[in-house]
């Protein structure tokens, strides 16, 4: 039974440390593209922030597909199909990919705010999603 | 006498065999113009079978399911693949590497390139100089569809919409749309 627990310990501590060397190196990244210090606070209020998008007529939010609680699943708002939680802490298949992170950075910032998202404001994101 | 009734049982087995492939073939086609192409019908797979590329079936099916590349003309593969920042409404960019395989896949597996009796029908039924970008729009499939009422599909929560092809088709996954693995959910099986 023990043995149980520690693999599981240990599969979930793994699976933590795979998110956090990547968001890292993310970080990284990001301050050699001009990005300062990240701040998660400053990742939520951008997460919450509204924009209106053209193609729906409607404004919309991050949370509008991916649920204002990060540790729920989410659900898109045209199609209806299930997301998964972003939260790292509840699903290890988050943030541990960066080729993932960055072609839905590119989609969902062009979708839902109409620009690409600048290196800073990603790396604001990705902390406060880390952090959940 | 018994080699002559032989010779009979013979010629009469071979001209059911006949008859019967003949059958097949006009079952198909719904007297939509037959066009009998040179490999023949010997050689069309009952199938369009599955997704065999990994690319395809990871990028694509992460938002919706996978529809099978012989279900559109080439030419229609391409456009999409050129719009992906416009799909369907959605923001739906690969990084170049990925899209060209995709492509690449789509292109040489589309309608045009396979020998299955769907492609063939499916390419039969679509104006030369259309390039559909939806495979529910296509002639074909609305006449494959013709009899399922709204109230199946739209209106069914568990449906939701006519590209949800494994909501009903059983098999689709796995490449097969065949009538008999057909089930609506909500609704007894589905016969023609």
């Amino acid at each position: 039974m023990k043995y149980i627990y520690a693999l599981t310990l240990l599969l979930i501590s793994s699976a933590a440390v795979a998110s956090e060397a990547v968001v890292q190196e993310r970080l990284g990244q990001y301050r050699t593209q001009g990005a300062g210090d990240f701040d998660a606070a400053r990742g939520q209020a951008l997460w919450q922030q509204e924009h209106m998008q053209v193609k729906l007529g409607k404004q919309v939010n991050c949370a509008s597909c991916h649920s204002a609680n990060l540790q729920q699943a989410g659900k898109h708002m045209r199609t209806g199909k299930r997301i998964e939680p972003m939260a790292p802490s509840v699903n290890p298949d988050r943030l541990n990919d960066a080729e993932k992170i960055e072609k839905w950075f590119t989609r969902n910032c062009k979708w839902t705010w109409g620009r690409e998202c600048t290196a800073q404001e990603k790396g604001d994101i990705l902390t406060f999603l880390q952090s959940k | 006498m018994k080699q002559k009734k032989y010779w009979g049982i013979l010629l009469l087995s071979g001209c059911l065999t006949l008859s019967m492939a003949t059958l097949a073939w006009t079952e198909d086609g719904e007297g939509e113009g037959h066009e009998r192409h040179e490999r023949g019908f010997l050689h069309q797979a009952a199938d369009i079978g599955p997704i065999t590329n990994k690319a395809y079936k990871t990028e694509c099916s992460a938002c919706h399911f996978a529809y099978p590349a012989g279900f559109l003309p080439e030419r229609s593969w391409v456009k999409i693949m050129n719009n992906l920042d416009d799909h369907f409404g959605e923001n739906a960019e690969l990084n170049d590497k990925t899209r060209l395989v995709i492509t690449d896949y789509l292109r040489t597996h589309a309608a045009d390139r396979l020998p299955n009796r769907f492609s063939r029908s499916m390419l039969r039924s679509v104006d030369a100089g259309a390039t559909p970008l939806r495979i529910s729009e296509t002639p074909y499939f609305r006449h494959k569809h013709r009899e399922i009422p709204a109230r199946m599909v739209t209106g069914n929560p568990k449906v939701g919409s006519f590209s949800n092809c494994l909501s009903c088709h059983s098999g689709a996954d796995k490449g097969s749309f065949d009538e008999h693995g057909v089930t609506i959910p909500g609704f007894r099986q589905w016969e023609d």
